[in-house]
């Protein structure tokens, strides 16, 4: 049987198929769900942010132009309703990392040596739990406005322009904030998992 | 034969600045090109990319995460109170 597109859906859900929502939410709240868990740190968070989302979709998805706009839609809902839990909690200015703070220590030898000490990221070394652990740690340790970009680019898999219109971000900066993110991400990985 | 390049320069760095957009194959054809001639010359940035893309690779191997069904159950009936 061949999967329902999303243009299909997008049309049943126009036509008020009584199913379509669910085949909706069926296709898409994992997703939201799993965003919401890795953006927000806490299922509790995670469960409102599908739940607010999956019901803006609900109320307002008939509005959607086109399938191919549904992705980035479904991300920028889900991406507003996670800093509207950030807002309620502490308030954090979203400072910038430069990248000297995120390049190899340089060597003692001389300034703008840079130690050629790049340990490799374990392989079979590492069992797949603690590298899996290591890696959430190293995502939720994130800044919370670099985590947002790194996990709709990485994890989500959407495209740098994609990421740019759900943040509502220029793709420049877009494109700064995930190259820190995981230079950030590899070296708290290289610190904990390193050989 | 090429003298092997020594690391550390400005060349390095500006590469550095560039490495995620290089491997999401996003910058022009002649950026690309500059970046390869470095990194066949200079092992230590070439053992850094590698290491850059270990990590991206691996945060694209990250399981889903499940939607619990009593949070798919909540979703629907809240659905289900707007319709009627």
């Amino acid at each position: 049987l061949t999967p329902e597109t999303d243009e299909a859906l997008l049309e049943a859900v126009r036509r008020d198929d009584p199913a379509a929502f669910e085949r909706f939410v069926a296709r898409y709240g994992r997703r939201i769900y799993g965003f919401g868990l890795r953006v927000c740190g806490e299922p509790e968070d995670a469960k409102d942010v599908a739940q607010d989302t999956l019901l803006q979709a609900f109320r307002s998805l008939k509005g959607v132009a086109e399938a191919k706009a549904l992705k980035t839609w479904l991300y920028r809902v889900a991406s507003n309703a996670c800093r509207m839990k950030r807002r309620r909690g502490k308030f954090e200015p979203e400072r910038e990392l430069s990248l000297d703070e995120l390049m190899p220590r340089l060597d003692d030898a001389g300034p703008g040596d840079l130690v050629p000490d790049f340990r490799p990221l374990p392989d079979e070394s590492a069992s797949r739990e603690e590298l899996r652990a290591s890696l959430r740690a190293a995502v939720d340790a994130l800044p919370p406005h670099y985590r947002i970009v790194l996990v709709l680019r990485d994890m989500e898999e959407l495209d740098t322009r994609e990421v740019a219109e759900a943040l509502e971000l220029p793709e420049s900066t877009v494109k700064m904030r995930l190259h820190r993110a995981r230079l950030q991400v590899r070296k708290t990985l290289e610190e904990r998992l390193g050989a | 034969m090429t003298a092997a390049r020594r690391h550390g320069t400005e060349e390095c760095r500006a590469i550095f600045a560039r490495l995620s957009e290089y491997l999401d194959q996003e910058p022009d054809a002649d950026l690309c090109e500059r970046i390869d001639e470095h990194l066949a010359d200079c092992a230590p940035c070439e053992a850094f990319l590698a290491s850059l893309r270990r990590t991206v690779d691996l945060l694209g191997d990250v399981e889903p995460v499940e939607l619990p069904a009593s949070v798919r159950q909540e979703i629907l009936d809240r659905i289900g109170r707007l319709r009627d």
